[in-house]
């Protein structure tokens, strides 16, 4: 295709640095990786500048969570994919970054066990369920947190793409898979720690994890991983691939009828979105020191899709926005007033999808966007 | 029982005088008066009075002389210091408490309570505990009440005793009703197994009890086939062993039997729960297209309107669910209706803005409610007539609540349907749903057939919730619990298709209770929720795929 011979003139970056929104976002990645270091490790803890580690805690948060909001916005915003389950993919691949640590612990857990986490000592378990073999090795587990969501969303995605089942139906139906494997995580006989989860890491790769270098580290990490799969993201969106997957969410059938494989597209797309999420938990439990089943409740899937709708879908940017500004509003609530945030975050998703269905980002003057594909308006389905 | 054999031949006089000639000694001759006399020489009677005392009692035929002898066997007769008045007690005296509720023993109604120093207990000792015992058990039998002499045959077989077995014997002689018959002939029989020498009679006992699903019985029976230490059988006669295996078997091939319709009829009720909240949903996304994550919440006013109801008229708790059915569907119903026409008329052709819209007023509903009730669980108080259980035989009971949750979905189902089918409203409601510019073309108000739809299917929604407020806790939480399965179940059925939701409520429901033995709750929903998500690959549209004009607008 011509077309898109001139279009790879630009490479991917000179394409992005192009776009306001990208630039914005892309700058504001870079000043948080190189400002938070600063600001929490050179700065003295004295002066009203320094950067606590509660405050560190939370920015890394922030940027898993964006992180997340990023894989769900790629599949809704460009596929027309409303995942209701998507958390679910996050906490398996938090889950798998905690085996990880909950096997570095070693013998210097609560019991000593050099090989059994303290919850299979306290159930009286003799040995290591298989399928915990291997995670001792940081490279093993590294790719079960690519494998392990991937490969669930493959499955599922394979199943419910190639039977058609499209829009609110694909949602009850991740709805239901996340709350099954809520279910089963609770469970203690599953072999996840049932309700508490893993709790009480040491360390990763030998780094302390209770120390704000770490901490620094991680979250620089993470900063990094979002700017890849922000712009990975964009080279997906840009590609034909790309436009297939819009032509998708615009009318499947047409996209259907023209000769395209729907499944084999949307299916690819959504595998990569679940990866994705699944990063974003393996670098979210580390940073927050906790994993536990209610990370899989629905109700935290449906929150990721708010965060999604509040900062404008189909935009990658503007999910990343919405992330941080709502759960910024959610600490803010939460911390001040804790009986009025389901409140306010009902209100949110009642006021932005009557009234925002571009989200805050639609509320930017059309001149100052960008023209061109990542800012058409997206459909409704 | 040194003394008994005697007296138990005069007594069983008296009893037969009582039933021959009821007139004289029946409920109504011996006064109240009469009967308070005897319970006050009770106070300071010696054991040896006390006894005539009480064996003059149960010849009287009054008929509280049951419930006070049972007090006086179990610690509970007492009589107050300051007038002398004999008084049961709620329930024995426990080392802390300071108090006890006083029973009036003519009307056996409240008579308030009294400080535990202002009351005297009557004292029984072991030999008075077993004339009581045997008193009871003859007053039992010779009552004119059938379920009062079942209970006392049942109440016999845990005491089986020389005399009891006589006093049985006795009252098979005249016994007309052929439940309590058949009961005394299984106890007699088990106690002809407890005597064990004669194969002739074990043979006749085990044939008794070949009928009987007991598991006392069956037990016992597994008892003749047991072998000693050294391998011989405790039972010497082959024939009776046979016998013995042989009633075994049939037993246990009847218990799983009537098991099975057990977990059937378990599963239909679960279910039924199901069935209730999806037909409210396939209402609002069959015909409106909208999926509705607040029906969950409408469910849970509704169960809070139960609550309220019962807080405004307590003395009235049976009657109380009359009142809260209706309202807790006008109030979800005006929830709907509120709902539709200020967020959903908004959104519509947008399912899934419409999904997140709803989900949001889910939030303000539930936090709403933690506002008002707080976030702890409310109690609504079971209806008399809803608790216990419907005992059909030894091996099948059924809890009443189950039995009216399914009687009440079939209703409301089939209300539901009546609706739809025969009235204006509904015929519109139909219309909207299978083409709705035609509809309108033909002048029906597609905007007000919408509300009115999603009225009705959150007014279903609440009055779900009053059945599930019978069945669980009410709290701000109670809908989410069910939502989930129910959005399955409407999945599963073929969307807004009545008839689907109902075939697929009810088969989830069962398949849910089959497998939960094997698989245990949870892995048992996995289990339906993988096998829902293989049944999908088949059939993408449900079991009722919608047919015609409707199943294009895909």
């Amino acid at each position: 295709m011509t077309t898109t011979k001139t279009k790879r003139r630009y490479t991917l970056w000179i394409s992005a640095r192009r776009d306001p929104g990208s630039r914005w976002f892309l700058g504001g990645l870079g000043l948080v990786s190189v400002g938070v270091p600063i600001l929490n490790l050179m700065v003295p803890a004295s002066s009203p500048l320094h950067l606590t580690s509660y405050g560190l805690t939370l920015i890394g948060k922030y940027l898993c969570y964006a992180l997340l909001a990023l894989a769900v916005d790629l599949i809704w915003g460009y596929c027309g994919i409303l995942s209701l389950g998507h958390a679910a993919f996050f906490a398996l691949g938090g889950y798998a970054m905690g085996m990880y640590l909950m096997r570095e612990i070693g013998p210097r857990g609560v019991y000593g066990n050099p090989i059994l986490p303290d919850f299979m000592v306290f159930l009286n378990w003799k040995k290591l369920p298989w399928f915990w073999y291997g995670f001792n090795h940081f490279g093993f587990a590294l790719i079960m947190m690519f494998l392990a969501p991937g490969l669930l969303g493959l499955a599922f995605g394979w199943f419910a793409f190639r039977s058609r089942v499209t829009g609110v139906y694909f949602s009850i139906i991740t709805q239901a898979l996340t709350w099954a494997l809520m279910l089963a995580f609770f469970r203690n006989d599953t072999g996840f720690g049932g309700n508490n989860g893993f709790t009480d890491f040491k360390d990763i790769l030998g780094f302390n994890l209770l120390s704000d270098c770490v901490h620094v580290v991680l979250l620089v990490i993470t900063a990094v991983m979002l700017g890849v799969s922000y712009l990975a993201c964009r080279k997906i969106v840009a590609s034909r691939a790309g436009r297939v997957i819009r032509a998708i969410r615009d009318s499947e059938t047409r996209t259907r009828f023209l000769g395209y494989r729907v499944e084999s597209f949307k299916l690819w797309v959504f595998v990569f979105s679940t990866v994705l999420a699944g990063i974003a938990g393996a670098l979210y439990v580390p940073q927050i020191g906790i994993i536990n089943p209610s990370e899989f409740s629905p109700l935290n899937s449906i929150e990721v899709v708010i965060w999604v709708a509040v900062g404008g879908r189909g935009t990658l940017y503007g999910a990343v926005a919405g992330a941080i500004l709502v759960n910024y509003a959610k600490t803010i609530f939460t911390t001040s007033f804790p009986n009025a945030w389901y409140y306010a975050l009902g209100t949110l998703f009642v006021l932005v999808t009557m009234f925002l269905p571009r989200g805050i980002i639609g509320l930017i003057p059309n001149r100052a966007r960008l023209r061109g594909d990542s800012n058409e308006q997206s459909a409704s389905e | 029982m040194r003394k008994s054999p005697p007296r138990v031949n005069g007594w069983i006089l008296v009893v037969l005088v009582c039933l021959g000639s009821r007139a004289p000694l029946s409920a109504q001759s011996p006064n109240d008066a009469n009967f308070l006399t005897q319970l006050g020489k009770l106070r300071d009677a010696s054991y040896g009075d006390k006894e005539k005392i009480i064996e003059d009692l149960g010849a009287s035929g009054y008929p509280n002389v049951r419930p006070v002898l049972r007090a006086m066997l179990e610690d509970r007769l007492y009589f107050r210091n300051s007038d002398q008045k004999v008084f049961l007690v709620k329930s024995a005296a426990q080392g802390d408490s300071t108090s006890l509720d006083l029973i009036d023993p003519v009307t056996l109604k409240s008579a308030g309570s009294a400080s535990i120093e202002n009351l005297t207990e009557i004292g029984i000792n072991n030999h008075l505990r077993r004339i009581l015992e045997t008193t009871l058990a003859r007053f039992g039998l010779s009552s004119p009440d059938v379920s009062v002499r079942l209970d006392a045959v049942l109440e016999i077989e845990k005491s089986l005793d020389d005399s009891n077995v006589a006093l049985l014997r006795e009252r098979m002689a005249v016994e007309k009703n052929s439940k309590v018959k058949k009961e005394i002939a299984t106890v007699l029989a088990l106690a002809a197994l407890n005597d064990g020498s004669d194969p002739k009679a074990l043979l006749n006992a085990i044939a008794t009890l070949r009928g009987s699903l007991n598991t006392d019985v069956r037990n016992r029976l597994q008892g003749l086939l047991d072998r000693n230490p050294d391998g011989s059988y405790v039972e010497s006669d082959a024939q009776v062993r046979a016998a013995a295996a042989e009633a075994v078997t049939t037993i246990n091939h009847w218990r799983s039997f009537y098991s099975v319709i057990e977990t059937f009829i378990f599963g239909l009720s679960q279910g039924s729960v199901l069935v209730l909240i999806a037909i409210g949903l396939a209402i609002t996304f069959g015909v409106m297209g909208v999926i509705n994550m607040a029906h969950g919440e409408l469910m849970m006013l509704g169960a809070y309107t139960t609550y309220v109801v019962q807080l405004a008229m307590p003395q009235h708790i049976d009657g109380s669910i009359f009142v809260a059915i209706p309202a807790a569907f006008v109030v979800a119903g005006l929830a709907g209706v509120l709902i539709e026409r200020t967020v959903i008329r908004m959104l519509y052709g947008r399912p899934l803005e419409t999904l997140l819209a709803t989900f949001g007023i889910s939030l303000i509903l539930q936090q709403l409610v933690r506002s008002i009730f707080t976030a702890l669980n409310r109690s609504v108080v079971t209806p008399s007539w809803m608790s216990g259980t419907l005992q059909v035989n030894d091996a099948l009971a059924i809890t009443y609540n189950r039995l009216y949750t399914m009687i009440f979905t079939l209703m409301v189902f089939g209300a539901l349907l009546a609706v739809l089918k025969f009235t204006r409203i509904g015929l519109e409601i139909r219309a909207v749903a299978q083409n709705r510019a035609m509809a309108k073309a033909m002048g029906i108000r597609s905007e007000w057939v919408d509300a009115m739809t999603f009225g009705l299917g959150s007014g279903i929604a609440g009055v779900a919730g009053v059945a599930l407020s019978q069945l669980t806790n009410v709290g701000p939480n109670l809908g989410q619990s069910y939502i989930i399965d129910s959005f399955l179940v409407v999945v599963f059925g073929g969307v807004g298709n009545l008839w689907g939701s109902l075939v697929g409520g009810m088969s989830m429901g069962i398949v849910d209770e089959i497998l939960e033995p094997y698989a245990g709750a949870v892995l048992a929903k996995i289990i339906v929720l993988v096998a829902l998500i293989l049944f999908i690959q088949r059939r993408p549209q449900g079991i009722f795929p919608p047919t015609g004009r409707a199943s294009e607008n895909q």
